[in-house]
C-alpha cells in the first residue's frame, strides 16, 4: 500500500509506504492499550498491577521493554524517497526509490548509509582484510586500507582517542539532557496530579526513581550510540560492509513483532475454541480436543519448517503480488508469525478450556443460569473476564520464547527473509565467522546483547506479572 | 489397563489420519507437484517437459484422490493420496527426492541421534532436579533469590549462543574436545561430551526453575506440614513426601518427550556434524526434500502419541489415585 | 478485653500469670503437660498488626482444653506455634511455650524434631489433604515410629495394626496397606489420630478435627478423642469454632477473639455464666430448640413427584454405560406459599442435586417437578425463562457465588436485565438501592466489588440478588454453613424477616439440624437419595420415627 505525498511538504517528495506488518503492529498496540484500559477498571486488577510496579525491578524492566517497543514503532513508519528527476523525465512524473526507509533510519542519521567494503572491527579506522593498495607514489603494497566512512572526519589518526572521548561526552550529554528534560516534565506532572488527592495513606508510592534512572541510562546509551555511530562503526561492519550496530538496531522491530504478532494473530482462535470447548462441552469439546491433539502431535519445529518451505514455494511462484523486495520479505514474515502462532495456540487453548470447565461450574455462573442469562452474556460477562489473567500471562510468557525461537529458525533456514534485518539471521551468519582465524566476534555482539536484554527484561517482568495475577502463586507469597 | 491401552491406540488412529490429511493438504494441495517441480528445477528457465519428467520420476504423476483411469481397486490405490500418504501408516516411507530409501536412512541415523539425545536428556533431568532440590533447601534465603535470578538469566540466552560459545571456548580455545564429528562405537564418546554438556547446561535455566516452582507448590500442601508435625526432618520431608508427590507433573513433562528423542536435535546435530536424524532432517529442509519432511512429520507424531500413552501408564505407577479406565 | 486476664497479666508478666488464672478455676489435681505464656506472633510485613497478643493457657493431662473462636481469630496459629511450624510469613516475637521440664523455644531444630510426633502430636482439619496421597497409610504411620522408636519393621507393622484397632478402624490388617483416597472421611481422620498416637505423645493438638465431617461421624470422632484423653491421660488442645463440640467434649474453654484469649474457664462454669459479651454471643448464637414454627398449609406452590436423577457410570473398552449412580432416587415433597421446607441430610445424600433440578440446571431422569401446575423439568431453556424470576437460589459459598470482576450493582442488576424487570436504568438503580437497604447494607455499596465485603455481607448481597427478580420460591443451598456462628443467626433472621414481609417460600437445604427449628415449618430428611422421613418440624424433631433421623438428632452437638 503506497500513499503518495507530493513534493513541497518536506522539501523532497516522498511516499508513505505501509507494510502489512506496520498496520498490524499499530493495531496491536491499540488493542493492547484497549485491553489494558478495560482490564484496569477492576480494582483487583489495579491492585495487581500496582504490585507489579511497586517493585523496582518491575519499573526498570517495564521501561526497558517500552524502549524496545517505541523503537519498533518508530521503525514501523515507512516511506520511500523520491528519486531526483533524471534527464528527459517530465516534471509531472516522480519516481520513488526502491529502498524503503523508516523514521528510525532518519533518527539514526547516516548510520545505515555508510557501507564499507567488507569487515572492520569496532572503532577501527582500517579494514580487517588486507587489500592491494596503490600508494600515491605508484607503488603497490598489500596492507589494510583505510575505511571510507569511519573516522573520516579525523584530520589525523593520532587525534582518534581524544575525538572518541570528546564525542562520547557529547553523545552521552545529549542523551542525558533529553532524558532529564522528560523526567522533569514527568515529575512535575506527577506532583500536580498527586497534590489533588493527598491523604491516600494506604497506597505506597510507586518507585518512579528506578524508572527514571533506567530511562536516563537508556537515553545516555542511545545518545552515545547515535553520536558515535555516525562517526565510527561502533560495532564494526559485517562481510558486506554494513554497520553491525545499525543492523542490530533494525532487528529490534523484527524481534518485538515476532514476539507479539505470532501470539496475537492466533489468540482469537485459541480463545474462542478453548471457551467453546470448556463451556459447551459435549461434541464441541471432542472436536476441539481432536484438533489440538492432532496439531500438538506434529513436532512443532517440523510443522513450522514444512509450512515455511511451502509458503516460500508459493511466493516464488506468485511474484506478481509483490511490488518491491521488502513487501515479499514482509509477507514471508507475516506467514512465519502466523505459522508460529498456529503451532503455539494449542497450549493456551488447553489452559483456557480447563479453566472454563472450572469456572462454568462455579456458583456465580450457575446463578447466572438461574437468572436465564444467555450463553453469550454468560461467556462475555462471567467467563471471559475471569480468563483474562491467563491470556495475559501466556501472552507475556510466550513473547520471550518466540524471540528466541526466531534465532533457531534462522539457523534451520526457515527464518526471516534476509532482506529484513533480524537477530536470528545475524547470529546465523556470525556463527561461522567466529571460527575464522582470527575470529570475528563483533557481528555476534550486537544481536546478542539486544536480544538478551529484551528477553531477560521480558522474563523478569513476566515473572512479576505472574506472581501478581496467578492466584496460585499469590497464595504462596501471602 | 489393557483395555485402556487398546482404547488409547484406537483413539490414536483418527489423530494420525488427521496428521496425514493435514500434511497431504500442505504438501499437495497448497502447492501442486508442478509448483514444487518448478521450485526445484529453478524458477523461470524451466521447460514444461522438464517439469513433467521430474513429476513422473518422483511418482507425483497420479491424481490426488481418485484415479478414473485405473481399474478396480486401482481407482483408489493408484493415487498420490494412497501412495504418498496412506502408505506411511505401514511405515512405508518411499524414496527421498534424491532417490534414496528413506526407511533405511532413518534406521541408520537413529543410532547417532539416540547416542546424543538419551544422555543429554537423562543427565539433564538429573542435574535439573538436583539443582532445584538444592535451591529448595535454602528456600527464602538470599541464595534462593540469587539462584532464581541466575535461572532467569540462563533461560534468556538463546540456545544458539550456548552452542556457539561452547564450541568456541571449549573446543577451539581450550582444545579440550574435538570441535565436531562423530565416530561409531566406543570411541565416539569424545565427540559426544561437548554437545551433551552444552545440551544439559542450556536447559538448566528453564527446567530447574520449573522444578523449583513445582517443589514449592507441593511443599506448601498440608501433608508436608503433617510430616513436619510428625518430627520428620526437612530432608525427609523433601525426599519422602515432596519429591514423590511432584512425580505426576514431572512425568507429564518428561515421559512424553522420551519417544520423540528418536528424532534427535536438529540444531545440535548439525553444529557438531553428528549424522543423526536431526541433521538428516535439517539437510532435507535445506534441500527442500519434501518426501523426507513428510515422512518425518508422520514419524514424529507417531512417536508423540506413543509418548502420551506412556505418560498415562506411568501415572498409575507414580500415583495410586490414578486408575486408567 | 477480659478483666480477669488483664489483672493477672499486670500483676506478674510471665509464669505467674498462667498459674494465677489456672488457680482461679481449676482444682489442681491434674498434672501440667504444657504451658503457653504471653505468646505474641506478628506478620512479618505488617509488624504493627499482631496476630497473637499475650496468649497464655495450660494443658493438663487427661483433660481437653478447647480453644474457640471464629475464623481468623488466631486459634490455628497458636497450635502451630506450639510445634514451631509457623509459616515463614509469621514470627514469634515474645512468649514462652514449655513442657514441664523443657522450654520449647530453647531447643534446636533437631531437638524439636524429637518433640514433634513423640511428645506433642497434631491432627488436622482435612485428613485427606493432610495425609500423603501417594503413600499407604501404614507407611505413614511407620514413618513416625521409625523416627521416634527403635522397633523393627515387623514390630512396626504389628503396632500399626494395634493402633488401627484402638482408633476403631474396621479390618485393620487390610487397611494398613490402603491409600488415603480409598477410605472415607471418618476413616481418614481415624488414621490421622492413630498416626498422632503412634509414639504415645503426652499432648495432642487437634485443629478442627471434625469440621470437614458429617455430624454422625463427627460424634464418633469426638467420642474417640474424649475416650483416648482419659485412657491415655492425654492433654488435648481442641481447636474449634463450634460451641456444641466444646460443650460435648471440653473440660476447660478459652475464647479467642482477634488474637487474644478474652476469657477462659471451666467448661460447665463457662456455659452457665459467660463473662464476656462476645462469649455469650457465641453461646446464644442460636435460639433454643424448643420453639417451633408452624403454618396453615395452602395449596402447594411447588410439587416434586417421584423425582429421580441418575448419573451414568461408564466402563470398559467402548465406554458403555455400565450402571447408574442414583443421586436422587424417587423423592416427593411439596412446598406451600410462604412456607419453608428444610431438606436435611449428610454430604452426598442428593439434597443439592434436588435443588439444582428444581432450578432446571440438572436434567431429571424420571419424575416431575410441578410449579403452579406447570411441569417445569421438561421445559427448554427458552420456555423456562419466564419461570426463572419465580424460582431463585442462594448458594453456600459466598465467595464463589459472585463474579469477582463485577460490581455489586451489576451483580444484582444482571437478573433484572436478563429477565426484563424494570425497564429503565434509573428504575433499576433505584431498585438495587432499595434492595441493598432492605438487606441492611448501604445503597452506595453498589459501586463496590464483592471482595470488599465479609462473608456475611456477601451472603446478604446474594439474598438481594435473588430478591431482585421478585421470586416466589428461593432455593437456599446451605446458605449459612460457610459463615461464622455469630453471623449465621443474622443471616437466618434476615431470611425470616423477608419471608414474613414478602411471603416467599424457601427450600432450605442444610446438613445442620441445629438451625432447623429456627427456620423451617417442615422437614424432609434425606439419606442415600431417598427421603426417609418428612413432616412438621416439631413432630420430626421431637418424635422422630425413622432410625436415621434419630441418629442424626443424637449426633447434633448441643450447647444446652
Amino acid at each position: 500500500m503506497d500513499f503518495e505525498i507530493g513534493p513541497g511538504l518536506f522539501g523532497e517528495g516522498f511516499m508513505w509506504t505501509i507494510l502489512w506488518s506496520d498496520v498490524l503492529i499499530f493495531l496491536l498496540v491499540g488493542a493492547i492499550a484497549l485491553f489494558v484500559a478495560s482490564f484496569r477498571r477492576n480494582p483487583q486488577n489495579q491492585e495487581n498491577w500496582r504490585q507489579v510496579f511497586s517493585t523496582r525491578l518491575g519499573m526498570a524492566t517495564f521501561v526497558i521493554i517500552m524502549s524496545y517497543v517505541v523503537i519498533a514503532l518508530v521503525d514501523s513508519i515507512h516511506f520511500r524517497k523520491a528519486l531526483p528527476a533524471t534527464e528527459g523525465q517530465s516534471s509531472e512524473q516522480v519516481f520513488y526509490s526502491n529502498d524503503v526507509n523508516s523514521l528510525l533510519d532518519l533518527a539514526l542519521g547516516e548510520m545505515g548509509d555508510r557501507p564499507e567494503r567488507t569487515y572492520s572491527a569496532p572503532f577501527a579506522l582500517k579494514s580487517w582484510n588486507k587489500e592491494n593498495l596503490l600508494l600515491p607514489d605508484g607503488e603497490r603494497v598489500r596492507d589494510y586500507p583505510e575505511l571510507t566512512f569511519a573516522g573520516a572526519h579525523l584530520e589525523n589518526p593520532e587525534a582518534f582517542a581524544k575525538d572518541v572521548a570528546l564525542n562520547s561526552m557529547v553523545g552521552i550529554g545529549k542523551g542525558l539532557a533529553l532524558a532529564l528534560a522528560l523526567i522533569g516534565l514527568h515529575a512535575f506532572w506527577l506532583r500536580r496530579s498527586q497534590s489533588g488527592n493527598t491523604g491516600d495513606g494506604d497506597t505506597s508510592p510507586l518507585p518512579w526513581k528506578s524508572a527514571w534512572i533506567t530511562f536516563a541510562v537508556i537515553m545516555a546509551i542511545l545518545g552515545w550510540l547515535i553520536t558515535m555511530g555516525n562517526l565510527y562503526h561502533v560495532l564494526g561492519t559485517d562481510q558486506a560492509g554494513n554497520d553491525t550496530l545499525f543492523e542490530s538496531l533494525k532487528g529490534i522491530r523484527t524481534g518485538v513483532l515476532i514476539g507479539t504478532l505470532a501470539t496475537l494473530i492466533t489468540m482469537p482462535v485459541a480463545i474462542s475454541l478453548g471457551l467453546a470447548a470448556g463451556y459447551f462441552r459435549g461434541w464441541i469439546d471432542d472436536v476441539v480436543q481432536y484438533i489440538y491433539t492432532t496439531l500438538i502431535s506434529i513436532p512443532g519445529l517440523l510443522l513450522i519448517a514444512a509450512s515455511v518451505l511451502l509458503f516460500q514455494v508459493w511466493i516464488n511462484n506468485n511474484p506478481q503480488f509483490f511490488e518491491i523486495g521488502l513487501e515479499k520479505a514482509d509477507a514471508k514474515f507475516l506467514a512465519l508469525c502466523f505459522i508460529l502462532g498456529i503451532t503455539s495456540w494449542t497450549t493456551l487453548c488447553r489452559l483456557l478450556r480447563a479453566e472454563t470447565l472450572k469456572i462454568s461450574q462455579l456458583d456465580y455462573v450457575q446463578a447466572a443460569h438461574a437468572f436465564g442469562v444467555s450463553h453469550f452474556q454468560i461467556i462475555k460477562r462471567h467467563i471471559l473476564p475471569n480468563l483474562s489473567h491467563i491470556i495475559m500471562i501466556s501472552f507475556v510468557l510466550d513473547f520471550s520464547g518466540l524471540v528466541l525461537a526466531e534465532a533457531v529458525l534462522a539457523y534451520i533456514g526457515v527464518g526471516i527473509d534476509p532482506a529484513m534485518a533480524s537477530w536470528g539471521n545475524m547470529i546465523n551468519m556470525a556463527s561461522t565467522e567466529l571460527s575464522r582465524e582470527p575470529s570475528i566476534w563483533w557481528n555476534l555482539s550486537g544481536a546478542f546483547f539486544l536480544m538478551f536484554t529484551l528477553v531477560l527484561s521480558v522474563n523478569l517482568f513476566s515473572d512479576l506479572v505472574r506472581d501478581a495475577f496467578d492466584p496460585k502463586t499469590k497464595l504462596e507469597t501471602a | 489397563m489393557f483395555s485402556y491401552i487398546i482404547r488409547r491406540l484406537c483413539y490414536a488412529i483418527p489423530i494420525l489420519i488427521g496428521v496425514n490429511l493435514l500434511t497431504f493438504i500442505l504438501f499437495f494441495i497448497v502447492n501442486t507437484p508442478e509448483d514444487m517441480a518448478t521450485a526445484h528445477l529453478g524458477d523461470k528457465y524451466v521447460t514444461e517437459e522438464a517439469v513433467q519428467e521430474w513429476i513422473a520420476e518422483k511418482g507425483y504423476d497420479q491424481p490426488l484422490f481418485v484415479n478414473g483411469d485405473a481399474d478396480g481397486l486401482g481407482t483408489l490405490t493408484d493415487t498420490i493420496f494412497f501412495n504418498k500418504s496412506l502408505k506411511l501408516f505401514a511405515f512405508d516411507f518411499g524414496t527421498s527426492d534424491a532417490g534414496r530409501s528413506i526407511q533405511s536412512d532413518v534406521l541408520e541415523r537413529m543410532g547417532p541421534s539416540l547416542a546424543l539425545a538419551l544422555p543429554t536428556f537423562f543427565i539433564g533431568i538429573f542435574v535439573n532436579i538436583s539443582v532445584a532440590l538444592m535451591v529448595l533447601m535454602f528456600r527464602g534465603s538470599n541464595l534462593d533469590r540469587f539462584a532464581v535470578v541466575v535461572f532467569v538469566t540462563l533461560m534468556s540466552i538463546s540456545y544458539l549462543f550456548y552452542i556457539i560459545f561452547g564450541q568456541y571456548y571449549m573446543a577451539k580455545m581450550s582444545r579440550l574436545f574435538p570441535v565436531s564429528g562423530f565416530n561409531d562405537g566406543i570411541d565416539g564418546w569424545r565427540f559426544l561430551i561437548l554437545p551433551i554438556v552444552i545440551g544439559v547446561i542450556s536447559g538448566i535455566g528453564a527446567s530447574a526453575r520449573w522444578y523449583r516452582s513445582l517443589f514449592i507448590e507441593v511443599s506448601g500442601q498440608d501433608f508436608a506440614r503433617t510430616a513436619r508435625a510428625k518430627g520428620v526432618s526437612e530432608a525427609g520431608v523433601l525426599f519422602r513426601h515432596i519429591l514423590p508427590n511432584t512425580m505426576l507433573p514431572i512425568l507429564t513433562g518428561v515421559v512424553v518427550v522420551i519417544p520423540v528423542l528418536f528424532m534427535g536435535s536438529l540444531v545440535m546435530e548439525s553444529f557438531f556434524s553428528i549424522p543423526g536424524l536431526g541433521s538428516y532432517l535439517l539437510d532435507a529442509i535445506r534441500a527442500q526434500d519434501f518426501a523426507i519432511v513428510r515422512a518425518m512429520v508422520f514419524l514424529g507424531s507417531v512417536l508423540y502419541i506413543i509418548g502420551l500413552i506412556l505418560t498415562d501408564i506411568s501415572y498409575t505407577w507414580a500415583d495410586p489415585r490414578v486408575r486408567l479406565s | 478485653m477480659s478483666v480477669t486476664i488483664t489483672e493477672a497479666r499486670s500483676s506478674s508478666p510471665t509464669q505467674g500469670a498462667t498459674s494465677a488464672i489456672t488457680m482461679n478455676h481449676q482444682p489442681s489435681d491434674k498434672t501440667l503437660a504444657l504451658s503457653v505464656s504471653n505468646l505474641n506472633v506478628r506478620l512479618n510485613h505488617k509488624p504493627h498488626t499482631p496476630i497473637l497478643k499475650d496468649v497464655s493457657f495450660d494443658l493438663k493431662k487427661g483433660e481437653v482444653y478447647a480453644l474457640v473462636g471464629e475464623s481468623g481469630s488466631g486459634k490455628s496459629i497458636t497450635s502451630l506455634s506450639i510445634l514451631r511450624l509457623l509459616p515463614d510469613a509469621l514470627t514469634i516475637t515474645k512468649g514462652k511455650i514449655s513442657l514441664p521440664e523443657t522450654n520449647l523455644f530453647a531447643l534446636t531444630e533437631q531437638e524439636m524434631g524429637n518433640v514433634r510426633g513423640k511428645k506433642i502430636a497434631m491432627i488436622f482439619q482435612d485428613a485427606l489433604t493432610a495425609l500423603n496421597p501417594v503413600q499407604t497409610v501404614g507407611a505413614q504411620i511407620a514413618e513416625t515410629l521409625k523416627i521416634h522408636t527403635s522397633l523393627n519393621s515387623s514390630e512396626i507393622r504389628h503396632r500399626t495394626v494395634e493402633l488401627f484397632h484402638e482408633v476403631g478402624l474396621p479390618d485393620p490388617e487390610k487397611r494398613v496397606d490402603w491409600y488415603p483416597h480409598q477410605m472415607s472421611g471418618g476413616q481418614q481422620q481415624r488414621v490421622m489420630i492413630a498416626m498422632a498416637l503412634a509414639c504415645e505423645p503426652d499432648i495432642l493438638l487437634a485443629d478442627e478435627p471434625t469440621t470437614a465431617l458429617d455430624v454422625t461421624i463427627q460424634k464418633q470422632i469426638l467420642e474417640l478423642i474424649k475416650q483416648l484423653t482419659i485412657s491415655r491421660q492425654l492433654a488435648v488442645l481442641l481447636i474449634t469454632h463450634d460451641m456444641g463440640v466444646v460443650r460435648q467434649t471440653a473440660d476447660r474453654v478459652g475464647v479467642m477473639y482477634k488474637g487474644e484469649i478474652i476469657e477462659q474457664n471451666d467448661c460447665v462454669a463457662f456455659f452457665e455464666n459467660p463473662k464476656e459479651a462476645y462469649s455469650r454471643q457465641l453461646i446464644d448464637s442460636l435460639p433454643d430448640m424448643d420453639e417451633y414454627r408452624s403454618l396453615e398449609r395452602e395449596a402447594p406452590l411447588l410439587k416434586v413427584e417421584n423425582l429421580q436423577i441418575h448419573f451414568p457410570v461408564r466402563k470398559g473398552l467402548l465406554q458403555r454405560v455400565h450402571s447408574h449412580t442414583k443421586a436422587v432416587d424417587g423423592i416427593s415433597f411439596s412446598i406451600g406459599k410462604g412456607e419453608t421446607l428444610a431438606l436435611v441430610g449428610e454430604s452426598g445424600c442428593g439434597k443439592s442435586t434436588t435443588g439444582r433440578a428444581i432450578l432446571n440446571l440438572e436434567k431429571a431422569t424420571a419424575g416431575d417437578i410441578w410449579y403452579n401446575n406447570l411441569c417445569i423439568n421438561k421445559l427448554t431453556r427458552k420456555e423456562m425463562l419466564p419461570l426463572r424470576k419465580k424460582i431463585q437460589v442462594i448458594f453456600q459459598n459466598p465467595f464463589s457465588s459472585m463474579n469477582p470482576r463485577m460490581t455489586v450493582g451489576d451483580i444484582i442488576e444482571e437478573g433484572m436485565v436478563s429477565l426484563g424487570l424494570e425497564q429503565t436504568k434509573e428504575e433499576r438503580i433505584q431498585r438495587i438501592e432499595s434492595l441493598l437497604t432492605r438487606v441492611k447494607l448501604e445503597p452506595e455499596h453498589r459501586h463496590r466489588y464483592p471482595h470488599e465485603f465479609s462473608g456475611g455481607q456477601r451472603q446478604r448481597i446474594a439474598i438481594a440478588r435473588a430478591l431482585a427478580v421478585e421470586p416466589d420460591l428461593i432455593i437456599c443451598d446451605e446458605p449459612t454453613s460457610a459463615l461464622d456462628v455469630s453471623i449465621r443467626a443474622e443471616v437466618l433472621d434476615l431470611l425470616l424477616e423477608l419471608q414474613r414481609e414478602l411471603h416467599v417460600s424457601y427450600l432450605f437445604i442444610t446438613h445442620d439440624l441445629s438451625i432447623i427449628p429456627h427456620i423451617a415449618h417442615r422437614v424432609a430428611v434425606m439419606q442415600g437419595g431417598k427421603i426417609v422421613e418428612q413432616g412438621e418440624t416439631e413432630q420430626v424433631l421431637t418424635q422422630p420415627k425413622h432410625e436415621y433421623t434419630k441418629v442424626l438428632l443424637e449426633a447434633v452437638p448441643s450447647v444446652h
